[in-house]
């Protein structure tokens, strides 16, 4: 530990004081949150408020030959019930996707996947409204599903997406089968197979990482409130990024963006579920528009779970060419993407497979090359990037996963691999082979740095030794060592690379200080638990000397905070 | 479906009010009664976001008809700050020691930990682990939770918590 | 998640629970601790017409000592299983077991004449009932009867409970003092039903075991008392090749479902393993 010069003395003095960045504040959203003084949004309610429910698809895949709604209309209670046949008309039975694709908002012809929105009912409470929704009458004639990707595209696959069958060019290119979403290719692909061609080594594995679900505690839920006398819509919810809803839902309703309120409150995790549109807003929207009351929609968690965005679900065939020495010379990796029923990936817009082109990872491959395939199955649509950002997990996961895979072949010890094939200090900047320019870092200490914490020698004896005791019958007991070297993009930017739906991503701040000395900041981010209202008011503690216990930060509220693109995590 | 009447004490209250037979006392606390701290989260009985304290147990709210209730003593997160508004033992735990962060679970989570630090004043570090089995946090990790609660049954015990220092 | 509607009766007498039952009939359920009940009706996949409340019914909670048995009253809670000092120095296998069920908040609610006559095989209570050779007293519009738990299980919730009558009362014979015992469950986390579970009562002379008792929960559609499995051991020093005689015998009669907790097969091997480390741990608990 360094002695601490008066300079040092006097900033720490100083960040404490002021309770700025370095110091330990407690977080300031704790003191509500302690005393269930949250304000969520199934916390909220408003006079008038009507409550909305979905009938959804028991079938994967169906027809739907009809859909009576009379019973439903006839329980008291019931003020309506919404089909696509209502939503047409508007132009609203589909919506447009993150990912340039569209979804139905309450399926019209088909369902395309287990659990489809098909009707919404909007009833007096929620009880009446889960009466409601078992009294739509929906006849449907069951239609082979697809759930296994590898199946999508074989020539006698089942036609999933009708309403796009025509469409040989979707947002991302031409489509080889109907079920087809998108090809995305980078990497030199003639030098890549010439290396592997001519390797002294090869592997090649197969990775899933599987579908799984962000599944924050609180589910995907809002409140649509229209105020027809002034032509102005409020709208409550679950987002991560409400400036984006705000102007989402200013294309699809025709209302102008600037009659738009979007007002995220205290949200209960989002893990990236909570990036994207639901039926369920759509829904209340409309519901609100039409009734002129506000409607509250509130999803359960078996609808969270099975039809609002998963995460992962790539198919990874990944190969790495080296010499017997251990030195990489080429990656080739192919990936099988299953988007579900329809492309609602959350990625920036020029994306489709998100920066799965990291997959070099930490390493100094000289040439590679990434294909990645997106296809439709009866599954719900997604995916969004869950805790991590746009599909860096997946990508790391099969360079980390292959490192091992080769060190085995090759008999070398895999953090010996690593530190072979390490990006090396000098090659800062390093403009990787599939296209992304790092700007620093110096792998090989941070490597050695966690080698000597845990004792790496060490622990490989002791795994040695186990393994030996095993063999003679000793123990029943043996021992993984997992080495994983996280290279990640964190964050979407530049502009000019990262857009959402031509929005280009970027974040804003405003500062704005009170006659007083205190001060009230808002940011275009939102947060769901990442406690922002504590931190950012550290940052500016520290750069404009303002106590932060004096400073508010705000978030959230589209008419207040400046347009940003909200916060994933 | 006649409505039935109930009457039970909340937070050392008597409340009444009027419940189908199917309505669930979560519900009931939420909408009727208004006190928006216990949430709903799986609604399955599995997450424990909906815990309350009734009769001196810990009962997931959601999973419990308010008829059920009629009669009873029930205590929800909105009632366990000290007589002088200042925050309980362990809602300054769970604050001091970082254990929430969207705080959804946090509710239910201190209601459980209420209970559990009167069956069990002094609990090891395990049998606080097995002691919030019933509750869920898709946040945290559970570490600052459990240390949140060995902070709170410190200071309840006059006892030293020395990570509490940090 | 909102359950269908029903109407809702707390009785305050067993005389008029049963007479509840017996009148409403099929479209009637007892209501006790409700945890597995609620959530059926909460998904719709149980939509009673008519809840007959039992908490207001007196009496039904004891734990008492008759004669050489301890009698338990079928709306104690697991919660009162577990701290109750009579059970606890009688017949510890029940807190061992009850402790493995659920989580602390639902063995406040979740009583144990829920957990055995509700018939899900799932629940751990049936296969260490059948272990201790339990019987249950029912009560219904026929008069009082007793169904030895051995006999009580049909199929997935079909037991010998007839139309209208109610569990009021466990009765377990106490195992000799020094008995050996364990429940020894799989599972894929707290909380969860068993991938398999053994239940083992034993007791022990001069180093051989001379009564044997296992019990086999999830594995099949009813709860398993492995009669063949415990002969295997009586008489034997609990040896390795006994106990593999008697891990062979319980594989052999299991039938588990392949589920998410895992393939038939797979369970299957792990019932052998759960009884082979039950076995295991009864013994070092044996005296003499």
């Amino acid at each position: 530990m360094n002695q601490q010069t008066p300079i040092d003395i006097e900033r720490s003095e100083r960040t404490d004081k002021l309770q700025g960045m370095g110091c330990k504040r407690k977080r300031v959203e704790d003191i509500r949150f302690t005393q269930g003084k949250g304000n969520y949004v199934d916390d909220i309610k408003l006079p008038g408020m009507l409550f909305g429910d979905f009938v959804r698809s028991p079938h994967a895949h169906a027809r739907i030959i009809s859909i009576d709604t009379t019973r439903a209309k006839a329980l008291p209670g019931v003020i309506a019930v919404l089909t696509a046949a209502d939503l047409k008309p508007l132009g609203l039975h589909y919506m447009p996707t993150l990912a340039g694709d569209v979804q139905a908002v309450l399926a019209e012809e088909k369902v395309l996947f287990q659990n489809q929105e098909v009707a919404f009912v909007i009833a007096e409470d929620r009880y009446i409204a889960a009466d409601a929704i078992e009294l739509v009458d929906v006849v449907y004639d069951a239609l082979p599903c697809i759930v296994d990707p590898y199946k999508s595209m074989s020539p006698d696959a089942p036609i999933l997406r009708e309403d796009i069958k025509d469409k040989m060019v979707g947002a991302h290119g031409p489509r080889k089968h109907p079920n087809h979403i998108f090809e995305w290719q980078i990497g030199d692909q003639k030098a890549t197979d010439e290396v592997f061609s001519k390797a002294d080594v090869t592997i090649k594995e197969m990775f899933v990482d599987h579908r799984t679900h962000p599944s924050p505690l609180e589910t995907c839920q809002c409140i649509a409130s229209m105020d027809k006398i002034k032509g102005e819509l409020t709208l409550w919810g679950t987002f991560q990024a409400p400036h984006v809803i705000r102007t989402v839902v200013s294309l699809i309703s025709g209302l102008p963006e600037h009659k738009i309120h979007v007002i995220a409150p205290d949200i209960g995790g989002g893990f990236g579920n909570k990036v994207g549109a639901y039926s369920g807003y759509v829904c209340s929207v409309v519901g609100s528009i039409v009734l002129g009351k506000p409607v509250k929609w509130v999803e359960d968690r078996m609808e969270n779970l099975s039809t609002t965005s998963f995460a992962r679900d790539y198919h990874m065939t990944t190969e790495l060419a080296a010499t017997n020495e251990g030195k990489i010379l080429a990656m080739r990796v192919h990936v099988l993407a299953d988007h579900g029923a329809f492309d609602a990936c959350a990625d920036p817009s020029k994306w489709p497979a998100g920066f799965m082109n990291i997959c070099t990872g930490s390493y100094d491959i000289p040439v590679a090359h990434l294909s990645v395939d997106g296809v439709y199955t009866n599954k719900a649509s997604g995916g969004v990037a869950y805790r991590c950002s746009f599909r860096v997990t997946e990508a790391v996961f099969a360079i980390e996963r292959a490192v091992e895979v080769l060190a085995h072949k090759l008999g070398m010890d895999s953090a010996e691999l690593r530190m072979k094939n390490f990006i090396k200090p000098e090659q800062f900047p390093y403009r990787a082979a599939l296209g992304w320019e790092y700007d620093s870092g110096d792998y090989p200490t941070a490597m050695k740095k966690a080698m000597e914490a845990i004792n790496y020698k060490q622990l490989r004896q002791e795994q040695a030794e186990k393994r030996e005791a095993f063999r003679r019958g000793e123990t029943r007991e043996i021992m993984g060592i997992g080495i994983s070297f996280f290279t990640e993009i964190v964050g979407a930017g530049p502009s000019k690379n990262c857009d959402i739906l031509g929005v280009a991503m970027f974040d804003s701040a405003e500062i704005r200080i009170h006659p007083t000395g205190s001060i009230i900041a808002r940011m275009g981010t939102k947060s769901q638990g990442q406690g922002h209202e504590t931190t950012y008011a550290q940052i500016i503690a520290t750069e404009l000397g303002i106590p932060a216990d004096d400073i508010m930060i705000e978030e959230g509220n589209t008419d207040t905070a400046p347009y940003g693109l909200g916060t994933y995590g | 479906m006649p409505k039935k009447q109930i009457s039970l004490t909340v937070n050392g209250r008597l409340v009444e009010g009027l419940v189908e037979p199917r309505t669930l006392l979560i519900h009931f606390i939420r909408e009727q009664l208004n006190l928006t701290g216990a949430h709903i989260g799986c609604d399955t009985g599995h997450c424990g976001a909906c815990t309350v304290e009734m009769d001196n147990m810990s009962v997931k709210s959601c999973m419990t008809f308010a008829l059920q209730a009629d009669g009873s003593n029930i205590t929800t997160i909105e009632g366990v700050a000290n007589p002088d508004g200042t925050l309980s033992a362990l809602q300054e735990g769970f604050r001091m020691m970082h254990g929430l962060q969207c705080g959804y679970c946090t509710p239910g989570m201190i209601m459980r930990a209420h209970r559990l630090l009167q069956e069990n004043p002094n609990p090891t570090e395990t049998e606080i682990r097995y002691g919030i089995a019933g509750n869920l946090c898709r946040c945290t990790g559970y570490v600052n939770i459990v240390k949140a609660i060995q902070y709170a049954a410190a200071k309840i015990n006059g006892t030293a918590f020395p990570e509490a220092a940090e | 998640m909102i359950p269908g509607k029903f109407e809702y009766y707390r009785p305050g007498s067993l005389n008029e629970a049963v007479a509840l039952l017996s009148k409403l009939g099929e479209d009637a359920r007892p209501l006790a601790g409700g945890h597995s009940l609620i959530p059926l009706m909460k998904t719709r996949l149980a939509t009673p017409e008519h809840l007959i409340d039992l908490s207001g019914i007196a009496g039904l909670k004891a734990i008492e000592h008759e004669g050489n048995a301890l009698k338990i009253g079928a709306m104690a809670s697991q919660f009162e299983l577990i701290h109750s000092d009579l059970i606890a120095r009688h017949i510890p296998i029940i807190p061992e077991t009850s402790l493995l069920i659920a989580d602390p908040q639902i063995r406040y609610k979740g009583t144990i004449g829920g957990n055995v006559a509700n018939g899900d095989p799932g629940n751990d209570m049936p296969a260490l009932m059948q272990c201790l050779d339990a019987t249950y007293d029912v009560i219904g519009p026929g008069g009082a009867r007793s169904i030895s738990a051995r006999s009580f299980y049909n199929g997935a919730y079909d037991t010998a409970l007839k139309s209208g009558e109610i569990v009021t009362s466990i009765r377990i014979p106490i195992p000799p003092i020094g008995h050996g015992y364990a429940y020894e469950k799989l599972k894929r986390k707290i909380g969860d039903y068993a991938t398999a579970a053994a239940a083992v009562v034993i007791t022990m002379s001069n180093g051989h075991c001379q009564t044997a008792s296992i019990g086999l929960t999830n594995l099949s559609e009813t709860p398993l008392w492995a009669e063949k499995a415990g002969k295997h051991l009586v008489g034997s020093t609990l040896d390795s090749a006994s106990v593999s005689l008697a891990v062979a015998a319980a594989e052999s009669i299991v039938d588990p479902a392949s589920d998410m907790r895992g393939p038939a097969e797979y369970r299957r091997k792990m019932a052998g393993v759960m009884l082979r480390r039950a076995i295991e741990r009864a013994k070092s608990r044996a005296k003499a």
